[in-house]
Formats: structure tokens, C-alpha cells, sequence
């Protein structure tokens, strides 16, 4: 073996109730190496890592770092800290309730005073170098979700570490943001650090990574340096099957509907406590759209107002071409609107309770208080999903929160195509599920068009909105600042939109 | 609720701890006297023959108990706090069924109309608590701290300052005997109202609102579900247990007391909550577990008092108790001892690694 190795993980198994995440893995890191981790939802990417830093024990197995012969025992995340090992889960583990500043800083170190001055402008520093949007004295939860992600991955690296964890660091970033992450990550990799990087973006891998591990249902596949393992072969290993569903979904045609489709949704001078500029809005039957602009630019926002689901301060709503009125998002439900949220954790599991009640809770919520699904049919309701979407869990009666987070996403999807809506909002449908499933989603989505369904769909990836968007709002500063259609919708147009270069537009 | 006691099944569920516990208090007994689970058949003197005994009592005596924790578990459940002016709230309602049962001769309709009143002046008390944790976002017990310190004032000034008997033999039908019944009233109400509870937790979606409420209230709302609606609906069923749990004091002892009607019960019905399994964090939450954790209390009370101690040092026992019972069922300590068990019992997954 190499002496150049900082971590290596030999023989590692985990085995929940009733699923076997992971069985004899081995993993090594080497100094000055990114190294990504690559696998379908529910591969055992999360859980190497868990295992890794104490926050699951391991079955069985054996871990080395930093050449050090002895076996080492990790119990708790805190001790994986103090050796070295720094590490961005995968959902966001700092405290909402927090300022930023005391976020980047608590449970650090063991100092007793700890001058919250200092610290705050030391925080203010980091934000600026790394280019966050937000100040050091704002509190955590007011965040949007990006910069919540931005904030960890900044704690992480704040630290002195030999090994920098980033568990899908990146899936609600936008392209600029994740640029400002990669040249912070060569940094370290420049100064030693080794790191673990886990992400369902094939380019991001290839752009950054040096060698890839690959995982299939809890087992090793192997280890690969990038320059032998092409993009094809990759998702072959991952998938275990070769997948030409992608050229195949090129192929399939992009409905564009008629002007004569009657308009299902249309709002005028629309705007919610958020502080989002009044818009103006429509979608018709059949149609997919999206909005896309920048971190921050308020496209969460606009959808969340759309839906209802922050209070809307001003605006009229007209649905299926009859004034409506819309104070609650169960309002909006009546009308046959569905909502994903772009915040998983926060907006759409609800943890404690099994897969099943979390599927048919917004169709149960729709039917009434005082009619609750039998059982069987609940039962058979979930069932229907969990296959349909390849939902891997152990039992429906599982509780949601142990299902991996692309697997939580697929199920709170189900949730609203259960509903069997008229017009479905998906801000971030794809954030943290693999490439198949991706595709399988924005096929999904097309499919629901023909069958008549509008969509708003909302992604940080603009390849995944060309495929699926016949309509693209552009979003500057709370603002809606153009509408893209047809031809005009390119890369490079929506980028000089967004960066306010093109003043000609609709 | 209670489903099929797979034994299996049963060992992995939230109710194994209450359970266990009982159990042990059960054992513990047999040991010390095994005379003290004797059930005699005596006439009271009301000349009903009627079933007596140490089981009897510990189930009788915590009918009031287990109908507060009952409501206790879906405050916390939604709200993740609790109110602790259960005790007074029941003085006030106490208090109001004494005062409608005075102004009129007792008959069946009166003692219902009594019933009535009382449990919509608890259900307001338990509105403005409510209202204060739903609307205001106050923490459940600061919010019910006013009504905790004002209640049994407000009690006192119900009936006057005084604290008046009420008798009459329909009203013993419900505290005590119904004659031909050897079964105390009080078990036989708790029986009723668990009945009504199942029901209603079957034939409504109250269990997965308030669960989805108090796990998630942002997600909870974007699926349509109103958490200030139901965090009221929490503290309205509270009102109306309040007032049952009152009402049953004042028929078994005749008369009302403000000051000590189920004195210190918020504390101990907060604690069958906890001994039950549920979360005081709020949540996913068991009926069954917290009534078994009131027979628990209850249990534990009358073993101390058949082993003369002294009821001011009984406290101090039960605190001991409840400690343990807490701690065994915490998080921290089942983890260990599932490792335990898993060293114990599973052979260990061979490696098969070969460097
Ligand atoms: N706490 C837990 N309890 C039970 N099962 C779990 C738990 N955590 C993970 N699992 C299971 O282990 C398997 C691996 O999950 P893991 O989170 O490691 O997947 P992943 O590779 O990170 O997937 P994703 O890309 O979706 O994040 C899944 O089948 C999941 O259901
Ligand atoms: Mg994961």
C-alpha cells in the first residue's frame, strides 16, 4: 500500500433492520486526492460516511488513518472531529435557530470564553472569501437552503482537517457557487487535505475528481482512477445495467401546446410576505414551464407564492378561468395544485412517521378528517408508489427518516402524484437522486404533460429544464426579468439573461 | 391501538418498557405479600356487594389519571410541551359542577347538565391556553403557568369561598357502585372512554394530524393540515378530559375541595406521558402506553401505602422509580442494550477479507 494513504476502511458491513446497507467495503483516501464516491439512491454512500465518522457503529470491519497501523474505534462524530475527520452530512445538520457566525463556530475547540465579537467578524471574513450571500449575524433558518449548504461545507473547511467529507455538497447549488467550491476544495487538495466527495452530477465528477469508488447495493464495485473509467462505463458499474435511456429521451418530443389551451393557472400582481416584486403569471393545460435565475433571485419564492404557501400580501388568482382564492396551501390542494418544496428535510418528510402515511398524507389531508383511508387501501395506495418509483425501503411501515435521501425525495414525489393534481409545482424534484431516476423523472414529467397536467418545474441544473421546459421565466432580484420560449431557449441565452446582458427581452 | 399482543412484535414496540415496569411492580409485590393481590367480596354501606381489594383500588384510584394522561400524550404530541394546569383547570371544573348541582334538586338530567357546563367551562380554560400556544408560540407550560397559579383561586370563587358537600345517591352511582355492579363506576367510565378514544382515532385522522403537526409543523402545513387548528382540538380535548377527571373526583369524595381537588395530578399525569414511551418532545405518540403509565403511578402509590410509608416520604420513593423507569427507557440506554443483545445472541458476520 501506498504511504501516502490518510484513510483506509477495510471489510466495512452495516446492517439495519431488515436492509443490508453495506457489506465488506473497502475504501482508501490518499493524501491530496478528491475521491469521489459514486452509487445509486440507497447504494450506501451515506452510511460508509456515517460509519466513518461515529454516527453509526460499524458491524464489522476495520479503520486506519493517517497511516497509523492501529485499528482506530470512532463512537461519536465529535471524535471523528478531533481526529481530523471534517465532514458535510448530507442533510444539514446545523441549528435553524442560530445565527450564522454561531453556527460556524459551536462545538469547537474547548475554549471556555469565547468572545462572540471576534467571532463574528472572523465568520464575516469567511463569508466573504468564499462569497456567500449572507451576513454573520442573520439567523440560520432564514437562510435560503443554498447558502444553509454553503455555510456547512464553509464550517467543514474552516477547520484543521486531514480528511474533508462532502456528502452531495453541491445539489442546490447553481453552477457559480459550485465553481467557488471547487477551487476551494483544490485548495485543500493543494495543501494535502484528502477528500470524499459524494454527488449524482456525472460532470461535476469528472471535472474535480481524481479517482472514483463505486458502490451497488451495499457492495464494493471497485476503485478507479477517473482517466480509466469513462462516463459510460461509470454508469454502467453504478446502475449494474447499461443505460441508454438518455439519447433515448432526447428523442422525445417536447409538446409545445397550442395557443387555444385553455389556461389552468394565472395570477396578476402576485407577491407574498417573502417580499417577492408583484408578477404576473400564467400556465396552460398540458404546459411545463420553469423559472430559473440565480441563487436568491426569488424562484422559490414565486412558486411558494403560487402555491400559497407563504401568505400572498396582494395579487389576484384565477384558476381554470374563475377568480379563486387562495389564504392556505390546502386552498391551493382543493384547486387540484400539488407542491413539491425544494426543502426536503424541512418542508417535506415528516420524519417520524412510516413511508406509507407520509405518500398518502397530502391525498389523505385532501380527503377529509373525518375519513381516513382504510388500511388495505392506503396500503395498496403506497404500494403502487414505492414501485412505480423504485422507492427503496425496507417496509412501507419504515419510518421515512431511514430511507436514503434520494429514496425520501421519490417518496414525497409520490405524495402529490397520488393526488392525481391538475397542476403540479416540482421546485427540485431531482435534487439527490440518481442519474437513472433522473431521467426516469423528467420522462415523468413529459408524461404527465401529454396526460394533460400542467407543470412548473424549478431546477438548478438548466440542461434538465431544456429537456423538460417548453417556457422559461428568468429571475433577477425578486424580479422577473424575461420569459424564454422555443428557439430562444439556449445555454448561453438564459445566461445572459440571467446575468441581465439581454434588455430585449419580453 | 392495542393490537394483537404478539409477544415478538410486543418486544419491540413503544409499550415494552411501561410494561415491563408494571410488571416488575406486579412481581415485587407477589414477593413481598402475595396476600396484597387477595380481591374479597364485601358489602359496602351502601349494602352493594362489591368486589375489594389492592388491585381494585390501584385501578380505581387512577381513573382520573388515565383520563388526564389521555390528553396529556395529544397536548404533547402536537405542541411538544405540556400544561400543567390540569390540577387546577380540574378545580375550576369541579367547581362548576358542584355550584349547578347545588342550585338544583340532583336528578340524572341535572348531573348531566352539571357534566355539561363544567366541561364547556374546562374546554374555554383549555381554549385560552390554547390559544396562547397556538397563536402566541408560547411554550405549553409557561402558557399554562397563569392558569396553574389563577386556577384554584378561580375555584374558590366559584362556590363562594366554601367548600360544600354534594350528596345523593346517583351521585355515588358514578363515584362509587352502581348497585348490582361489583365494579367500581370510575373504571367502568375510563373503560367507556377509552372505547370512545379508539373510536375516535379510528374513524377520524386526529392521530396522524397531531403526529404530523407536532414532527413537522412547517411540512405539516404545506400538506394542508392546520396546525393551529389542531393544536386548539388538542387543548379542547384536554378541557373535556379536565372536566370528567373532576366531576369523577367530586362523586367519589362527596364533596369539592378547591385546594386540594387532584392536587400535584399535572405532574404525575405528565409522567405517565414519559413512563408510557412517548417523547415529551412531542410527536409520534401511544395512548396505550401513557394509561399504562398512570396504573403504573397508581401502583406504585398503593404498594408504598400498603408498605406504610409514610405519604410524604412516598413522593420521594415514587421520584426514585420513575427515575429509573425514565432512564431505562431513555434512547441512550435501549442503544446499549441492543448492542448488548446483539453481542449476546447473533454470532458475529465472519470477515472475509484477505490482506
Ligand atoms: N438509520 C437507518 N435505519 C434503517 N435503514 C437505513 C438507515 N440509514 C440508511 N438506511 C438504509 O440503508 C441503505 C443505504 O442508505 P444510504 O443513505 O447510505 O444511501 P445513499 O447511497 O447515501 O443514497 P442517496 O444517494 O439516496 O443519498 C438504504 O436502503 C437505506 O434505506
Ligand atoms: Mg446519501
Amino acid at each position: 500500500m501506498k504511504n501516502d494513504t490518510v484513510l483506509s476502511m477495510r471489510g466495512i458491513s452495516k446492517t439495519f433492520p431488515g436492509v443490508r446497507a453495506l457489506h465488506n467495503v473497502d475504501f482508501t483516501l490518499c493524501k491530496g486526492e478528491i475521491h469521489a464516491l459514486m452509487g445509486e439512491n440507497g447504494a450506501g454512500k451515506s452510511t460508509l460516511v456515517k460509519v466513518l465518522t461515529g454516527v453509526y457503529q460499524k458491524d464489522s470491519g476495520q479503520i486506519n488513518i493517517d497511516g497509523i497501523d492501529r485499528e482506530i474505534r470512532i463512537k461519536s462524530p465529535q471524535e471523528a472531529q478531533d481526529s481530523g475527520i471534517s465532514t458535510v452530512y448530507q442533510e444539514i445538520t446545523l441549528c435553524p435557530n442560530l445565527t450564522v457566525a454561531e453556527n460556524m463556530f459551536i462545538g469547537r475547540g474547548n475554549y471556555r470564553f469565547i468572545n462572540w465579537r471576534s467571532r463574528e467578524k472572523r465568520a464575516g471574513e469567511i463569508l466573504t472569501k468564499l462569497k456567500i450571500p449572507t451576513s454573520a449575524t442573520r439567523q440560520l433558518g432564514t437562510c435560503s437552503l443554498a447558502v444553509q449548504q454553503m455555510v456547512a461545507v464553509a464550517r467543514a473547511v474552516d477547520m484543521e482537517c486531514k480528511v474533508l467529507i462532502l456528502d452531495e455538497p453541491t445539489s442546490s447549488l447553481d453552477e457559480h457557487e459550485v465553481e467557488l467550491l471547487f477551487s476551494l476544495m483544490r485548495d485543500l487538495k493543494s495543501r494535502g487535505v484528502g477528500i470524499v466527495f459524494i454527488t449524482h452530477f456525472l460532470e461535476q465528477v469528472y471535472e474535480i475528481c481524481d479517482r472514483i469508488t463505486v458502490l451497488r447495493n451495499g457492495e464494493l464495485i471497485g476503485a478507479y482512477d477517473i482517466k480509466d473509467l469513462p462516463r459510460f462505463d461509470l454508469i454502467s458499474k453504478m446502475m449494474g445495467k447499461e443505460l441508454d435511456e438518455i439519447s433515448e429521451l432526447q428523442h422525445h418530443k417536447k409538446k409545445e401546446v397550442g395557443e387555444d389551451a385553455p389556461i389552468v393557472y394565472e395570477a396578476f400582481g402576485l407577491s407574498s410576505v417573502e417580499g417577492i416584486k408583484p408578477f404576473d403569471f400564467e400556465i396552460k393545460k398540458g404546459e411545463v414551464n420553469g423559472f430559473t435565475g440565480l441563487l436568491g433571485s426569488g424562484r422559490s419564492e414565486s412558486v411558494r407564492a403560487i402555491f400559497g404557501a407563504d401568505r400572498i400580501t396582494r395579487g389576484k388568482i384565477r384558476i381554470n378561468e374563475k377568480e379563486a382564492k387562495i389564504s392556505s396551501p390546502k386552498d391551493s390542494m382543493k384547486h387540484g395544485i400539488g407542491y413539491l418544496p425544494e426543502d426536503r428535510k424541512g418542508d417535506g418528510i415528516i420524519e417520524d412517521l412510516s413511508v406509507r402515511e407520509n405518500i398518502i398524507l397530502a391525498l389523505q389531508v385532501l380527503k377529509g378528517f373525518f375519513h381516513p383511508f382504510p388500511k388495505a387501501e392506503a396500503e395498496a395506495f403506497a404500494d403502487k408508489y414505492i414501485k412505480l418509483l423504485g422507492i427503496k425501503t425496507a417496509s412501507m411501515d419504515t419510518p421515512i427518516k431511514s430511507l436514503s435521501g434520494g429514496n425520501q425525495q421519490k417518496a414525497i414525489l409520490a405524495r402529490w402524484l397520488l393526488t392525481n393534481p391538475q397542476y403540479l409545482i416540482l421546485d427540485e424534484p431531482t435534487r439527490g437522486i440518481d442519474i437513472g431516476t433522473k431521467v426516469e423523472i423528467q420522462k415523468l414529467v413529459l408524461k404527465l404533460a401529454e396526460d394533460g397536467v400542467s407543470v412548473t418545474f424549478i431546477s438548478s441544473e438548466i440542461g434538465e429544464m431544456l429537456t423538460t421546459c417548453s417556457k422559461l421565466i428568468v429571475m433577477r432580484d425578486r424580479k422577473i426579468v424575461g420569459e424564454l420560449k422555443g428557439e430562444e431557449m439556449t445555454q448561453t441565452k438564459i445566461m445572459h439573461t440571467i446575468a441581465g446582458e439581454a434588455t430585449q427581452d419580453a | 391501538m392495542l393490537k394483537s399482543l404478539n409477544v415478538k412484535k410486543l418486544s419491540h414496540s413503544q409499550l415494552a418498557i411501561p410494561l415491563f415496569a408494571l410488571f416488575l411492580v406486579i412481581v415485587f409485590n407477589a414477593f413481598r405479600d402475595i396476600s396484597f393481590f387477595s380481591i374479597h367480596v364485601i358489602t359496602n354501606n351502601y349494602g352493594n356487594t362489591v368486589f375489594s381489594g389492592n388491585l381494585i383500588s390501584i385501578i380505581n384510584g387512577a381513573s382520573e389519571l388515565a383520563v388526564l394522561a389521555i390528553a396529556m400524550t395529544l397536548v404533547t404530541a402536537a405542541t411538544k410541551g405540556q400544561d400543567i394546569s390540569v390540577g387546577a383547570a380540574a378545580a375550576i371544573a369541579g367547581s362548576v359542577f358542584v355550584r349547578v348541582l347545588r342550585a338544583n334538586d340532583i336528578t340524572m338530567p341535572i348531573i348531566l347538565l352539571a357534566l355539561v357546563t363544567a366541561c364547556i367551562v374546562a374546554i374555554i380554560f383549555g381554549l385560552f391556553n390554547g390559544a396562547l400556544v397556538a397563536f402566541f408560540d408560547i411554550q405549553p407550560m409557561i402558557a399554562s403557568l397563569i392558569l396553574f397559579t389563577a386556577g384554584r383561586p378561580i375555584a374558590y370563587w366559584i362556590n363562594g369561598g366554601a367548600t360544600p358537600n354534594v350528596d345523593s345517591p346517583l351521585l355515588s352511582y358514578i363515584g362509587s357502585f352502581i348497585p348490582g355492579i361489583p365494579i367500581p363506576s370510575p373504571i367502568l367510565i375510563v373503560i367507556v372512554f377509552g372505547i370512545l378514544v379508539t373510536l375516535a382515532l379510528k374513524f377520524t385522522n386526529l392521530g396522524l394530524y397531531i403526529q404530523s403537526v407536532g414532527i413537522n409543523e412547517k411540512a405539516a402545513r404545506l400538506n394542508g393540515i392546520n396546525p393551529v387548528l389542531m393544536k386548539l382540538l388538542a387543548f379542547m380535548i384536554l378541557g373535556v378530559c379536565v372536566s370528567i377527571a373532576g366531576a369523577i373526583n367530586v362523586c367519589r369524595i362527596g364533596l369539592i375541595n378547591h385546594e386540594t381537588i387532584l392536587i400535584d395530578i399535572e405532574m404525575d399525569a405528565i409522567l405517565a406521558v414519559a413512563i408510557g414511551g412517548n417523547a415529551l418532545s412531542g410527536g409520534k405518540f401511544k395512548l396505550a402506553g401513557s394509561v399504562v403509565g398512570a396504573y403504573i403511578i397508581q401502583a406504585l402509590t398503593i404498594t408504598l401505602y400498603a408498605m406504610k410509608v409514610s405519604s410524604t416520604a412516598v413522593k420521594a420513593y415514587k421520584a426514585i422509580v420513575i427515575i429509573a423507569i425514565v432512564v431505562i427507557g431513555s434512547p441512550v440506554v435501549q442503544q446499549h442494550a441492543i448492542q448488548l443483545r446483539n453481542r449476546l445472541f447473533k454470532k458475529p458476520i465472519k470477515l472475509t477479507e484477505n490482506n
